[in-house]
């Protein structure tokens, strides 16, 4: 039996790359407003990886949010103005699972009784990449530069349910001879969920502090993801709780040096 | 049942702050999810096994009332009876109306959600029958005067120590050993072997309703199934009307991934089939054997855009796998059906307005729809409840407005990306240095327990204008 959320479908062939191809970054809307530097580390590893990065102006946010908090419409609208946005570019990538797999799985879903945005939500879905999967299919050698020891990995839901991503982050880590220590339970829920995280704040941090129980556990002083949603809500519960554990986005860290201060912690004043 | 889902916030952070229920989930998180585990894995094609059993229960559910009919014939030509309830109310009224009919005045239950559905022993108490649940975690928990919290482990929220005190309590037996388990098994098992024998009447549900034979098959691992069935002069099988399959073939179909998804087992120890009372040279039975076929809003489900969730099977790997369940447990759902089920199915069977917080009560990460041997889309099944409840206005003002002004600026990107550049400044400057806020007014249930990672103080898109003016050495 297929999985519900197929790397590939007749509908959405993966298509061939160029050598040297010409990619859009879509920030994310959490990316954009918290954590420029996920962006700025993305393109930074695309270009080493050999892409050519545009940064379309127009972009703004996936819809998610409405989506899954049942705004039908505002969803579709977002989604529509995605599209549109997108539609001059051969490949989109996002450095959020979630994000791409809003478009990938989740887009054509809104548009199923609109067949002509339905094409081309499917048109779309075919263009896009996560950043960790491209990365890896285009056998990107980050360059070593990470010095803050070994790491655990927080594997986020979408990225492991709907665009089956366990296996390239570890290998572009271990590529740049960064050292992951597994967590246990590495496939529960962190506690995020959106709109959840802020709407049910109790059982969130429930699950949040399991996770980095589990991270602390393993010894390493830095938690990566690809995320932006799930690393907010982790950092800022570690930093409520005092845990000895920074939490970055994975592109931080494999772009290498020098680093912006961790997620939820202060620039250096002197700097 | 009354439903209580209204209250699933409050009954939330009592759970999460009850340190013996804490202990008795984490406990059985491991258990049921590592069992699975390897019982998939063994099995070695369990994606076939799935795939067969989908297909068995669709070939039923699309052609049910046939089914049913079928089923309802084969049964007479067993002997037995076959009786329709709309409604919760009209099963116990059946059921009562049954047990009066025979005289009864004591009745033993084996485990059946639907009897927690209709509120059966209530009824039956109400009409003066004595009745003892037989199944071990449902017999606890009708000592302790509970709701199951689990379908299929409905004890699973006791520890050990809390049973050993309602036996020391209920049962008069004077100073004995109930530290272990082994203690609290045979004193239940002695306890009950003397209700089996003492009952009128025996009230089971059923896992699947085969319509070739006229069958009802019941699987449990305490064979307290059997004894409830086949000790009585009536045995009354209780069972809504998605049960059905349409042959034994396919029922086999289901077995095979039901205990494996459930209990990580490849079958129960008991997997029993009843299809009628005593025949003639039997040397055991029932002398009357009923099924009350319980609808209580289920045929309009089918065909809609929920028709999926009546695919399930009820093997809790979906409650097991829930983050939320595993933390909360499963009275705070405050109806009969927890966990990713029963949050879809809880508004179907009551109403969407008193139960519209379980629906959001997901982080949707879909694990549920992963390990769920049906393959229902159950993230999907509770969006499409949010975008009900969004319609209907069932959800918060503040939170309706909040995400409309959201899309609203998602569809104006040159006014969005001022915003979010002003977010971005403003937020960071709130933080004075620190890194975080520790109030944010807009999101109050943000910094409620955490606190708010500040921006970097620019957005991307400027951060980016002013790297790549740098770059092109401008």
């Amino acid at each position: 039996m297929g999985s519900r959320y197929p790397t590939s479908t007749p509908d959405r062939p993966i298509p061939p790359m160029n050598p040297k191809p010409l990619v859009a970054l879509y920030a994310t809307c959490l990316v954009n407003t918290f954590r420029p530097q996920v962006g700025l580390a993305a393109i930074e590893l695309l270009e080493q990886a050999g892409c050519r990065v545009e940064v379309p102006e127009l972009q703004t946010c996936c819809g998610q949010v409405s989506y899954n908090s049942g705004d039908t419409e505002a969803a579709r609208g977002a989604a529509r103005q995605v599209i549109d946005t997108l539609a001059p570019y051969a490949h989109v990538v996002l450095p959020s699972a979630s994000c791409a797999g809003m478009m990938i799985h989740h887009y054509p879903r809104l548009f199923h009784d609109d067949p002509q945005w339905l094409s081309r939500a499917h048109e779309l879905a075919g263009r896009c990449h996560e950043l960790l999967g491209l990365l890896d299919r285009l056998q990107a050698q980050p360059r070593p530069g990470w010095s803050a020891g070994a790491v655990a990995w927080h594997d986020g839901c979408a990225g492991l349910r709907e665009m089956h991503l366990q296996d390239p982050p570890r290998r572009l880590l271990a590529r740049s001879g960064i050292e992951v220590r597994e967590m246990a339970e590495s496939e529960t829920c962190c506690g995020f969920g959106g709109t959840f995280c802020a709407k049910f704040p109790e059982i969130s941090a429930r699950l949040a502090d399991d996770k980095l129980d589990h991270a602390c556990a393993t010894g390493a002083h830095t938690l990566l993801g690809g995320d932006l949603g799930c690393l907010l809500h982790l950092a800022g519960r570690a930093r409520r709780r005092g845990l000895d554990i920074t939490v970055r986005h994975v592109a931080e860290a494999l772009a290498g040096e020098p680093l912006e201060p961790p997620i939820a912690y202060p620039g250096d004043p002197s700097a | 049942m009354k439903s209580r889902a209204t209250e699933f916030d409050a009954r939330a952070r009592r759970a999460l702050d009850d340190q013996a229920l804490q202990a008795a989930l984490s406990r059985a998180r491991s258990g049921f999810v590592d069992k699975r585990r390897n019982a998939v894995a063994e099995c070695g094609n369990f994606d076939d096994l799935r795939g067969a059993a989908i297909l068995a229960r669709e070939r039923a559910l699309l052609d049910m009332a046939a089914c049913l009919e079928r089923f309802e014939a084969r049964v007479v030509a067993n002997g037995g009876e076959v009786h329709w309830a709309e409604t919760g109310a009209e099963l116990n009224t059946i059921v009562s109306g049954i047990c009066a009919a025979a005289g009864a005045r004591r009745v033993t239950r084996g485990k059946s959600m639907i009897g927690e559905e209709t509120g059966l022993n209530q009824a039956l108490e109400h009409a003066g029958l004595e009745v003892t649940e037989t199944d071990l975690g449902e017999y606890i928990i009708q000592l302790a005067g509970e709701r199951p919290s689990h379908i299929i482990a409905p004890a699973v929220h006791k520890t050990r120590a809390q049973v050993s005190e309602l036996f020391a309590s209920h049962h008069e037996r004077g100073e004995r050993p109930l530290e272990e388990i082994r203690d609290l098994v045979d004193e239940a098992r002695e306890v009950l072997r003397a209700r089996f024998l003492a009952a009128d009447v025996g009230i089971t549900g059923a896992n699947f309703l085969v319509a070739e034979t006229g069958s009802a098959i019941v699987v449990t691992n305490e064979g307290n199934g059997d004894l409830t069935a086949s000790l009585p002069r009536v045995h009354i099988v209780i069972a809504s009307i998605d049960k059905v399959v349409a042959t034994l073939e396919d029922a086999t179909a289901l077995l095979r991934v039901l205990g494996r998804s459930a209990t990580g087992q490849a079958m129960t120890a008991y997997t029993s089939l009843f299809s009628g009372p005593r025949q003639a040279g039997d040397t055991d039975g029932p002398e009357q054997f009923h099924v009350v076929l319980l609808d209580n809003g289920r045929s309009s489900i089918a065909g809609g855009e929920f028709a999926e969730i009546l695919r399930c099977i009820r093997c809790g790997a979906c409650l097991n796998h829930c983050p939320v369940y595993m933390s909360v447990g499963g009275h705070a759902y405050g109806w009969v059906y927890p966990g990713p089920m029963g949050a879809v199915l809880t508004p179907l069977l009551t109403s969407l307005p008193e139960s519209s917080r379980l629906p959001d009560a997901s982080t949707l990460c879909g694990r549920c729809e992963e390990v769920c041997p049906m393959d229902i889309p159950l993230p999907d099944l509770l969006r499409r409840h949010r975008a009900n409840a969004h319609r209907q206005r069932l959800d918060p003002k503040r939170w309706r407005f909040g995400i409309a002004l959201h899309a609203w600026l998602a569809r104006r990107p040159r006014l969005y990306q001022w915003a979010s550049a002003a977010a971005a400044r403003l937020l960071a400057m709130a933080a004075r240095g620190r890194g975080y806020l520790s109030r944010f007014p807009i999101a109050p249930g943000w910094t409620a327990v955490r606190e708010l990672p500040s921006p970097q103080g620019t957005n991307f898109l400027s951060a980016r204008i002013k790297r790549g003016r740098k770059d092109d050495g401008h």
